[in-house]
């Protein structure tokens, strides 16, 4: 304890004693040890609470009542709880703040300011129950232009050499989350949902566990600046390769797994020995230039034979859109955009909430760079960070997106309550952990059956929402800006988004 | 008389397409010759065979490589062995950036010098322990966030070994050689230096043996000589870096 002393609770548990049969279940299911039991009486200590909502979750009689914030300072507009307090631990420990899950700050979600079309009485809407949607979108590089060949019988004969695409039943992947990151209950789930549901899910930089394998087909091996669990086994079981260039929730800087979380199995997939940190650097240290990323793209292809297509991950920064244009004449099948409200098991504050753009302004740019460059069937586009709901995915793919990827909303339906503290590696929903008690409360055959369930309910939704807009293919939502209108956005953003205002 | 292609006028597709087939019809010796700057020789190339290369490889030879033997006569552009698994790569000339970047397991001996972060991020894993031994001199940056494995650099070539910064920096496994005076202002952030002592010099011994072998020098005239070791402060460089929300 310091000069500064204790900062109040974030949160105040209570129990209803009336309501508590002292069955214990709180005591056995809260890793942080808020409660324990002592003489046949239930203590609390909030001050442990992350409100991961565990408790709650499991108490058979809705005994636990949760506060947030029940002292809190002196109320000001400036000098928040939040700034206050980052100030004491920094005063505490001369330290950079680390934080868990996605940007927390307060701006604003253009997502939530843009409205989708419909039709009425002209262009009639189509029912999805009726008519066949065409959902399905394949994913890398398409020919500028085919050359086919008519024999006498005048059976046609494509002459263009076709380059490896993924097929999707559905334009939502699963982002890349780690072995290491997440356990391998959550990647099993998953890799099985998106199996099921006919879509990809990413590896992340954790390597490839052998539990996987029957679900290589679907799994997209990530290539990171640390080239942990890489070799030539692991780039030729995926489906794609993609090579991680940035990500959303930190821009600009590598990764630190702990030596602590490197157990016998993380060892194992990554490749790296028990205990050691696993150290990913800002840069590939062998990606210096655009240049280099060619040779990077073309160096896996070659190894693999140019069967995959190769994606390139990048975050959504100020220039993204020409970097993406970089990509796009790198030989690189997709471009990945991460935009700032993506997800992390850690990443210092400063950066999760202060680096990075948007992802839908980055969407809009970099698609409308690609057109004006006349390069936009070189590569396809990836949308990911802070995609919410099934809105978000069609206003996606309506800013210019091909397919987006979801990373927290797909660890929600697992039954992550977004508590932010992945990082401390007790993850009580058995996701962000490696403790084997907590990782076996997540049973990979119903925690597939949930998310394949989400996966399966946003494509009836946007099927939906393409039927009442009169659109019975993915391919006619693409970049279809008219069918979006932006409400109360400033005139700046509505430029960059191409997108006219409500009532025009 | 192995197995023989002519490089000339072939893209790397195509001439790693010829190495492919011949290594799965079972050639074990495989000549390579006129190769000028094409890359990714040997990319990805998995079993037991050995690639003798004429001219002067392009960037990334042996990238991924789990396996196969490169002799390559000539100097390699930059990256030779990145990522590599397994195996063995011999240059018989000069390399540039990044030689051994990544590097898993196997050997590099590079006769003459290479270039900016010499085995960058090496690593090991299990019985993989990968060897990167230079036979002239590194730029700066050598052995840049090294995880793991060996780098041995003998300034042979009437330069320094090493003359330039950033040694070891951010180094947190494996362990550096260096034949002759290394400048203490030279290290990087993380990495500490001793001269080596006798149960240290045993054990890179054999690479040095075997360097000398390669390109015909006298070995226990080089293994009388004084080297010095550079190793990580702690496994754990950015332990302290951070505090929690």
């Amino acid at each position: 304890m310091s000069g500064i002393g204790a900062t109040p609770p974030r949160f105040r548990v209570t129990v209803d004693r009336e309501q508590c049969m002292l069955c214990e279940r709180c005591v056995e299911n809260c890793p942080y040890g808020v409660f324990r039991s002592q003489d046949g009486r239930l203590l609390i200590d909030s001050r442990r609470c992350t409100a991961c909502h565990r408790c709650i979750a499991m108490c058979p009689r809705d005994a636990i009542d949760l506060q947030e914030r029940p002292v809190d300072y002196r109320s000001h507009p400036i000098w928040t709880r939040e700034i206050r307090e980052d100030i004491y631990n920094q005063a505490r420990t001369g330290k950079i703040i680390l934080a868990g899950m996605g940007n927390a700050a307060d701006f604003p979600i253009i997502f939530d300011r843009m409205v989708l079309d419909a039709c009425q009485v002209t262009n009639p809407s189509i029912d999805p129950l009726r008519e066949p949607m065409e959902l399905r979108t394949y994913l890398g590089k398409k020919p500028s232009r085919l050359e086919i060949r008519k024999d006498e019988r005048g059976e046609v004969e494509l002459l263009t050499k076709l380059t490896p695409n993924l097929q999707l039943e559905t334009p939502i992947m699963i982002a890349h989350m780690s072995y290491g990151a997440i356990s391998l209950n959550a990647q099993l789930s998953l890799a099985r949902a998106a199996k099921e549901v006919g879509t990809f899910m990413g590896t992340g930089e954790g390597g490839l566990h052998h539990a996987i394998y029957p679900y290589q087909d679907r799994m997209i091996v990530q290539v990171a600046s640390g080239r942990f669990g890489v070799d030539i086994d692991y780039l030729e079981r995926g489906a794609a390769i993609e090579i991680k260039i940035g990500q959303g929730a930190k821009p600009g800087i590598g990764g630190h797994l702990p030596g602590e979380k490197v157990c016998e199995d993380i060892s194992c997939t990554r490749m790296i020995p028990v205990g050691s940190d696993a150290i990913s650097p800002a840069p590939h240290h062998d990606i210096y230039s655009i240049e280099d990323l060619k040779q990077l793209v073309r160096s896996l292809k070659e190894a693999t034979e140019w069967k995959k297509p190769v994606f390139v991950k990048i975050a959504a920064v100020h220039n993204s859109a020409a970097i993406a244009a970089g990509i796009a004449r790198s030989s690189a099948d997709a471009v990945v955009v991460d935009g700032f409200r993506g997800g992390t098991g850690a990443a210092p504050k400063v950066f999760r909430d202060h680096v990075g753009i948007p992802i839908e302004a980055a969407i809009a740019s970099v698609d409308a760079k690609l057109r004006q460059q006349g390069i936009r069937n070189e590569v396809s586009l990836i949308a990911s960070g802070g995609i919410r709901e099934s809105a978000d995915v069609a206003k996606a793919i309506a800013l210019g997106a091909d397919a987006v990827y979801i990373g927290t909303a797909a660890l929600v339906a697992l039954g992550c309550r977004v508590c932010g503290n992945c990082y401390r590696g007790l993850c009580p929903w058995g996701i962000a952990t490696q403790r084997e008690d907590l990782v076996n409360r997540l049973d990979p055959e119903e925690g597939s059956r949930q998310a394949a369930n989400l996966l399966h309910a946003w494509t009836l939704e946007l099927s939906e929402l393409m039927g009442a807009a009169g659109i019975n293919s993915i391919e006619s939502l693409r970049g279809n800006r008219d069918r979006l209108r932006g409400y109360l956005l400033d005139e700046g953003i509505m430029k960059v988004l191409d997108v006219k205002t409500v009532g025009a | 008389m192995g197995y023989r292609i002519d490089a000339q006028d072939l893209d790397y597709t195509r001439l790693n397409q010829l190495l492919r087939t011949a290594v799965a019809a079972g050639e074990k010796e495989i000549e390579v010759e006129h190769v000028l700057g094409q890359r990714f020789i040997a990319d990805g190339l998995k079993g037991e065979v050995t690639i003798t290369i004429h001219g002067v490889a392009g960037g990334d030879l042996g990238m991924f490589m789990s396996g196969p033997t490169c002799i390559l006569h000539g100097n390699a552009e930059h990256a030779p062995g990145n990522t590599m698994d397994a195996g063995m790569i011999v240059i018989h000339g000069s390399a540039g950036d990044a030689v051994a970047h990544s590097m898993r397991g196997g050997k590099i001996f590079v006769r003459d010098d290479i270039g900016y972060r010499g085995g960058i991020h090496m690593k090991e894993y299990d019985s993989k322990r990968p060897i990167l031994v230079v036979g002239g001199s590194s730029r700066a940056f050598l052995g840049e966030y090294m995880a793991g494995g060996l780098i041995v650099v003998l300034g042979l070539r009437g330069t320094p070994a090493v003359s330039e910064r950033g040694i070891g920096s951010g180094i947190h496994g494996g362990e550096i050689y260096i034949r002759g005076e290394v400048p203490p202002h030279l290290l990087g952030v993380g990495a500490t230096m001793n001269p080596a002592v006798d149960g240290e010099l045993e054990r890179i011994a054999p690479c040095i043996r075997e360097y000398a072998g390669h390109f015909g020098k006298d070995a226990d005239t080089l293994l009388a000589d004084e080297y010095i070791r550079i190793a990580p402060a702690s496994s754990r460089p950015f332990a302290n870096k951070y505090t929690w929300e």
